[in-house]
Parts: structure tokens; sequence; C-alpha cells
């Protein structure tokens, strides 16, 4: 789907990261309290958990490439080393473990896993029939009790095409028709039969949350709240007021049983206010779809109403206009490089939009996709940012660019510790490109996520087709 | 009522004179000529009275002129734009600024967007800056919704220049069929050759026409239709799918159409058939995933193979909505990444498209005595880092703003404030 087509479309994001935090052990007699009581309080990462292991592998070293660390560091005939899944060093010289694989990067740029932290893929899969249409819970303007997850197709095509593209780990969100569009999930893209295969050990999920056009379009067309953009902000207040008083019977309820008094009767769970409220405690990290300046301004004064972190908006087709709003309150821009005007919030794109946000003291540019076709080369859309931000005379060096597709976005994910740069320890996701990726021709030739090989593009058996293009007459996909 | 009409004529004349302007040499540019004269290095071009007057080594600048020292840079023909709303869709999803799609719930060939074609769009602007200089003004077909949709036969454009000009007659007409257009045609694809056949006969068996409530045309589309079939005007398929793409040949073939595919997803599973028939297709190469059973066989390929086999292949996104058709570009380098030679992916982008919708006069090559419709690059044209930093079209130079750089400039002013601080 193009992005235009997608934005029309209407995309809203809810990301959680892990639910709630485990709480003390349930000691209650009264068994419904118990179970209730257990299940609030079970750690996200434990409900539906993440099948993914990591494959045991020989190390590989990567010799004499330019390396793009993410770390805004750029290392000329430099060497990547991968041990046990893992960035074991990088720097010059390093020695060949025995039994490991060696890749001569002669020519070759080396950087991190690209991260894409707005994707629909599997929620809105190929083919785009109504059958395979998961992505917004479109029925009422606040739903965050569904998670993408729920309707994630492992076998979406776009994950292996995103996969040449050299993306390693994938933000799934539901779209943006709703004002609270329900919980994200963040996957390791490799291919597997069900998503807890792919889901992204550890990571929170994320709350998608929808300014603007489309909440009030879609609920305005019908003739319900909201239709306004007051209407908005009126339903997520709403919202937050509900959480906040839940917490507090929650927590009212944690204190009595603390205290020993056993007729302490836990709030009836509501798995809405379940992930609203695991929210206002930071388990679940706030990503955000907004268009306007104005309206990214009236976010970030209900985000301290409530007590929340914004993690990122995206889109934010407008953040060159508050850059130093945006920097000051460490919220990322996650956004397109040239798309606008294909509706009225989004008239106002320019293609410096990126190279802005970046340009503020303390401001952190991603550049995402909301796109199975922009998923695929997300390196160009940086390369256009670049070109379009020097023109306007701001030096962007590569090492600089990268971290818009790197360690940006695993920040916004609360994942820097653990992906994002090639830093010692960290996940062994690097992509080894045929040249600049800065570059339209660039092209991944080898993409490895822990330190496994996923993506040859000189051997395409090594990255299976999905279920749905096998047989398929006619069936390319990106190989001939 | 005459009078009008003369004066209207009389004014468009005016208003189509290219305004004397300076001449201007550009020096020592590495020009791609889109044609069998290749690329000439070291060269220089003369523009002047609106054409290229004159390409050679050591020109001199005649007086007054301005002269733009190339340095070895790359000037090519101006860029084609694919088709797109350009001009007609100011902004998505407004009613008010939209409109490519006729809704009256009957097929109405004689539906023309061209009239409503706004040559002072912000978006001519930045797509000017992006290198492009002549697009194809398309009209889509859209299903209703509650009320009357269109048809099959989605109406008629032109090509616009981006300097706000419609080509005369270099009118195009738009169907729909495959898959996507099935709400077009009562439900099914077989629907849409079954409709075409009766519009046809009608044109062409008028004695045997039906009573007035069973026709599908009006007489003025009886009258459209008729230029069509008597090959005046291009008619452009929408077709994606191997099978479609087969039977729109067919077609074109019985009924002696001038036809150009749009989209042709899997036409690469048909090129020789194309090549034989002489059909172009005009695609998006960034297809590559089975969006829809129709496009199964999308590949990144598509272009590589199609210009393999010899068939006319040309560039634009598969969504016409015209905000970014400065996009293509991109499209066609990322075709040459998958095997398209970068020769042929500028004529994608140049001379093809303009031999295809007949303005190959205009636009589209870099000779002498053509109209100047060109543009010198930073650097390579297909590369993404690579800008345009001068644009002529019919010898004028464009100017290098536009809404968009506009607003860049007014905020760079607060984001220097900001990092001084």
């Amino acid at each position: 789907m193009q992005p235009q087509a997608l934005g029309t479309l209407i995309l809203t994001a809810l990301l959680t990261a892990c639910a709630a935090t485990s709480g003390g052990k349930t000691t209650s007699s009264d068994k419904s309290a118990a179970a209730a009581a257990t299940a609030q309080s079970t750690a996200p990462s434990e409900l539906y958990p993440s099948t993914y292991r990591v494959p045991q592998g020989a190390p590989t070293l990567i010799r004499n490439a330019t390396v793009l660390t993410g770390t805004g560091t750029r290392l000329d005939d430099a060497d990547v080393l991968i041990v046990d899944g893992k960035i074991q060093s990088v720097g010059q010289n390093l020695q060949a473990p025995a039994g490991g694989q060696v890749i001569d990067g002669k020519g070759h740029w080396v950087t991190p896993g690209l991260i894409d932290v707005h994707s629909h893929l599997g929620v809105y899969p190929s083919p785009g029939v109504d059958a395979n249409s998961d992505g917004n819970e479109a029925t009422s303007p606040a739903t965050p009790n569904v998670w993408a997850e729920h309707s994630v197709w492992p076998q979406d095509p776009g994950f292996r095409t995103a996969l040449a593209g050299g993306i390693t780990s994938l933000q799934i969100l539901p779209g943006s028709a709703n004002l609270i569009g329900g919980r994200s999930v963040v996957l390791k893209n490799v291919p597997s039969i069900t998503y807890q295969g792919m889901k992204f050990p550890g990571a929170k999920q994320g709350l998608k949350m929808a300014c603007g056009e489309n909440p009030k379009r879609v609920y305005g067309e019908r003739n319900t709240f909201p239709s306004t953009r007051m209407g908005n902000v009126a339903g997520y207040r709403e919202q937050w007021v509900q959480a906040q008083e839940y917490l507090r019977d929650q927590q009212e309820y944690e204190q009595k049983k603390a205290n020993g008094d056993k007729d302490a009767k836990p709030p009836k769970r509501d798995i809405k206010l379940d992930t609203l409220a695991a929210v206002l405690k930071g388990d679940i990290i706030v990503h955000m779809h907004c268009y306007r300046a104005d309206e990214m301004a009236t976010i970030l004064d209900m985000s301290k109403e409530f007590g929340y972190h914004v993690a990122a908006f995206h889109h934010a087709v407008e953040a060159y206009k508050i850059s130093d709003l945006l920097a000051e309150n460490g919220v990322c821009g996650a956004m397109w490089a040239d798309w606008w005007g294909f509706k009225m919030e989004a008239y106002d794109g320019i293609p410096e939009n990126i190279a802005f946000v970046d340009a503020a003291p303390n401001g952190c540019a991603i550049v995402h996709s909301d796109s199975a076709e922009g998923v695929q080369r997300l390196n160009q859309e940086a390369a256009k940012a670049i070109a379009y931000g020097q023109r306007a005379g701001l030096t962007i060096p590569p090492e600089r660019a990268i971290k818009w597709l790197t360690a940006n976005p695993a920040r916004s994910l609360g994942l820097l510790d653990r992906v994002g740069t090639l830093e010692t320890g960290k996940m062994g996701d690097v992509v080894v490109w045929n040249g600049n990726p800065f570059s339209v021709y660039a092209l991944a030739d080898y993409v490895f996520i822990d330190g496994a090989l996923r993506y040859d593009r000189s051997n395409p058996a090594l990255t299976p087709q999905s279920d749905f293009t096998l047989g398929q007459p006619a069936a390319a996909g990106v190989y001939p | 009522m005459k009078s009008i009409k003369t004066l209207l004529c009389a004014l468009g004349v005016l208003a189509s004179l290219p305004l004397a302007a300076a001449p201007v040499l550009i020096k020592n540019a590495t020009v791609h000529t889109a044609s069998s004269a290749g690329v000439l290095e070291h060269t220089d071009v003369l523009i002047s009275d609106g054409k290229i007057a004159e390409l050679g080594h050591d020109l001199q600048a005649p007086a007054g002129a301005e002269v733009i020292d190339a340095a070895g840079q790359p000037v090519t023909p101006g860029l084609f734009g694919g088709f797109s709303h350009l001009g007609i869709e100011e902004i998505g999803l407004e009613p008010t600024v939209d409109d490519y799609s006729l809704k009256l719930g009957s097929m109405r060939p004689e539906f023309d967007v061209t009239p409503a074609f706004n040559p002072e769009s912000v978006i001519l602007g930045v797509a000017r800056l992006g290198g492009i200089t002549f697009a194809v003004i398309s009209a889509t077909a859209e299903p209703g919704g509650k009320g009357p949709g269109g048809t099959i036969i989605a109406g008629q454009g032109s090509v616009a220049q981006l300097d706000g000009i419609i080509v005369p007659k270099s009118h195009a007409l738009f169907v729909d069929v495959g898959g996507d257009a099935s709400a077009l045609s009562g439900g099914s694809r077989a629907a849409q050759y079954m409709l075409l056949d009766q519009a046809i006969s009608e044109v062409r068996s008028p004695k045997s026409l039906l009573p007035n409530d069973q026709r599908l045309l009006t007489p003025a589309g009886r009258q459209t239709l008729q230029q069509y079939l008597d090959g005046h005007g291009i008619v452009v398929f929408d077709a994606d799918r191997a099978s479609d793409i087969r039977q729109v040949i067919a077609l074109a073939q019985r009924e002696k159409l001038h036809a150009v595919i749009k989209g042709g997803a899997e036409a690469w599973r048909v090129a020789p058939e194309l090549a034989a028939a002489h059909i172009a297709v005009v695609l998006d190469p960034l297809q590559d995933l089975p969006d829809s059973f129709d496009i199964v066989g999308a590949t990144l390929e598509n272009a590589a193979r199609l210009n393999r086999a010899g068939v006319k292949i040309a560039f634009s996104l598969s969504d016409p909505q015209p905000h970014n058709i400065r996009k293509v570009r991109q499209t066609a380098g990322i075709a040459v990444a998958h095997g398209l030679p970068w020769e042929a992916a500028l004529a994608a982008l140049t001379s093809n498209p303009a031999e295809i919708f007949g303005v190959a006069g205009r636009n589209g090559t870099i000779a002498r005595g053509r109209p100047a419709d060109l543009v010198l690059w930073s650097a390579d044209p297909l590369e993404v880092t690579s800008l345009a930093q001068r644009v002529f079209i019919e010898g004028k130079s464009q100017p290098m703003q536009s809404r968009q750089t506009l607003l860049r400039d007014r905020y760079l002013e607060k984001l220097r404030a900001n990092a001084a601080r």
C-alpha cells in the first residue's frame, strides 16, 4: 500500500509494552480474586510470550568494510565480529575465530540492522483483500483492549521483501482510525509460523494513538463522537481519567492486601484499562500518529496532565515547525522523506522535515515507512532527507544519518540497550550493503539477525518464501 | 457568443507566446540527449527563443546571455511525471479540489478532466523542482459508495507541461479493467469486455442502436469513442494480471486501437505478445508484492524484463495522487539496481513517454532546434541524493522555488535561531 493510501486509510497505533509489572505474590484464598489479580499483574512478556530463540551458529567476521556503528561513528577498513549472536567487537585487524565464517567486506558498507517503528506488515498484509484487513478495529474510537499482534499474519510476503531491505526489527501498529487504536508489538524479522516466533524477547508493547483527521472523519461520518479535533482531545482525556481511577483502585487494593486485609476485593478487571494503566505506570510506550505542529503541542500538554511520556510522534509532517519543542520534551519524530498533500493535515509537508528534526539540539529523527513499499528501502528515504537537508545548509554525514534508521528507532522502542548500534554485547543485527547505503543503487548483500544469516542476495533459497506465494504460478517476489 | 470565442482564442494565443527571455548558455555539461545521439561529453547548450539553438563545443554566449558553468554535471531532457491528478487534485480527501472522477453512474467517454486543470496548483512548482516537466493528467474511475459511481471508462485526460500548458491534441482515454475494476462493471471482470463490446458496437453500428434506455453512450460519447476507434488518441488500459493484458491485446488488435498498458505488474509474463503488438507499458517499477490477486507476479525486474523483450516502457507511480510524482525518478534508479540498463531507465523517463503520448516534438529529447525542455542536475539524475539545479520548459528558466521551499525558509530561520541559543 502506498503511504498516501495508508494515510487516508487511517492509521492508529497502540503500542503497549509489557502489560503490567508483576506485583506481589497472591495470597488471597478467594480464588476468583486471585485469578483476577494474577492476570492483571502478569508481566506482558509472559502473556502470549515470545518463542523466538536465537539459533546457535558459528561466529562471523566481516572484514575491511566501511562501518557505520550507529553511534555517530564511521570506521573505514574496519572489521565487525559477531559471536554467539552478539556483537563482540568492532575495530581493525580482528582475529577470525576458529570455525567461524569470514566475509570480505571490501567495497561494502556495514550498518546495524534497520528498525522500522511504523509498520502494518501482517495486520494489513499482501494480498490486501478484505479478509486480510485486520489493522483497524474501527468500531469504537477507543480500543486500547486490542493488540496488533493478535492480527499479525506471519505469512505476509512483505516481511521477506523488508528483510531484503535490511530490516531486522519492526514495530507493528494498529491503524489510526481510532483515538486509541490498541497495543503494538515489536517483532524480529525472522520467518515463523506464529507471531510469537517473531516476537522481540522482552520488548515492551506500545500504545497507538491518533490525532487529527482520521478519527474525526471515521466517527464524524457516522455522526458519532468524535467529529472534531476538540472532540478528539476530550475523547483521550475521558480515557485517561478512567485509567487514573482504575490505577488508584488497583493500588488501594494492593495496599489493603499488603496490610493484611483479607476482605480486600480487587477491582473488576477491564482489559481496556489494563492497557491504559500500564501506560501510566510506564510499562507501555505511547506512539502517536500526529501531523500538525499545533496538535502535537496539545498532545504534549495532555501527556503532562496525565503523567505519561510520548515516545514518538509518527508521520509528524509538521515536526519541522516545532523541532525545538520535540527535542526539549525528549520526543522523537518518526517521519517520511517526502510524502505530503494526500490530505489537508499533510499539506505543509516539506522534504527537509527529517533533517530539521535532526538538527535541533538533542533532536531525535526517525525515518519510518508506514508502507510495505517504503519499508524495503528506508535507507533511500534517509538519503533523500540528507540531500534536501544539505541543500538547506545542514551537514549530515552518513554516520549521523544512519542513526535515523537504527539507534533512534531503538531508543523510541525502549530497546537502545539491546539493538540499534554495533556496540559490544548488543544483538548481532547487522546489514552488509553492496556500497554506500544512501544510494538508489544500494542493495543489502547479507542480513544477520542475532548473528544468524537470514538473507543472502546471492542465495535466495536461504530466505523461505511465504506459504502464500508458494505454488502461485507467477509468484516472483524479490527474486526471479 | 462567437465574438467571445474569438476573444478567448486570441487570449489563448497570447498566453502561449513565449516571453522574450534572455538566451542561456550552459557550458561544459554532460548532455544525455535520450536520443540516438547518446551522451555528449563536455558540451555546451545554447538556449534561445525557447529552443535549443545550438549544441556543441566552445559556443559563444550571445549578448545578454546568462552563462551557467555546468562543470561536467549532467543535463537531461525534462522528466515525465507519469499518470497523475496533477492540477486536478490539490489535496486528497477534499472533494472541492478533487476533479478527476465522474460519478454519474453512466458511461461517459466524453468526460474530459482537462478543463478542470489548474495551472496555479502549488503541486506543479513542487514537481518542477524535482525535474518533472511533463505528465499525463488522468481521469480515474471510482465506485460510488452509496451513490452512483464511475464506470470502466473513466474519461479523458491530456499531456500537460509543468509550466501550466495543456498540450493540444494529446488526449488519452482511460479504461480500467481487472479485479479492482469489478465494482465498476457490475461485479465481474468478464463484464468489462461485454460493456466495451457494446459501447464499440454503438459507435460502429449506429443502425442497430438499441432503444435509448438501453444504450450505454450518449451521442457525444459515441462521437468521442469514434475518434479513438479511428486511431486519433491513445486508449490507456489499466491492467495488471497477465490474462487481462492478453484480453486487452486482443481487443486492441481487433479494434485497431492505439493502446497503452498502465500498471502492467505482470506484463513481463506477456512481454513477447506486447512487443509483437507494439503496445507500450507504463509501469511502476516498485511493485513487487502481491497486493492483490491481479499482481501475484509482481517483481522488481518487470522493467528490465520488458525492456529486454523489446517492449517500450515508461515509468509512473501506481498511485495517481500528484503530490509526490517527483518520486518517479527514484523508481527509475531502482529499476537500474534490478537489471535495467541506465540509458534505458532514462529513456523510460524522457523519450519513451514523449513518443508514447505523441509529444516527442516538444518533450523527451535534447536536440538542436527542439524546444528547450531540460534539467541541469547536481549529479547522476537517477540517484536519490541528486537534485535538480535548473529546469527549463520551452526555453524558459523555471523558478527554483515552491510553496515547500518557502515553508522551509521560514522555519529554517527559527531552526538557526534555536541552534544558536
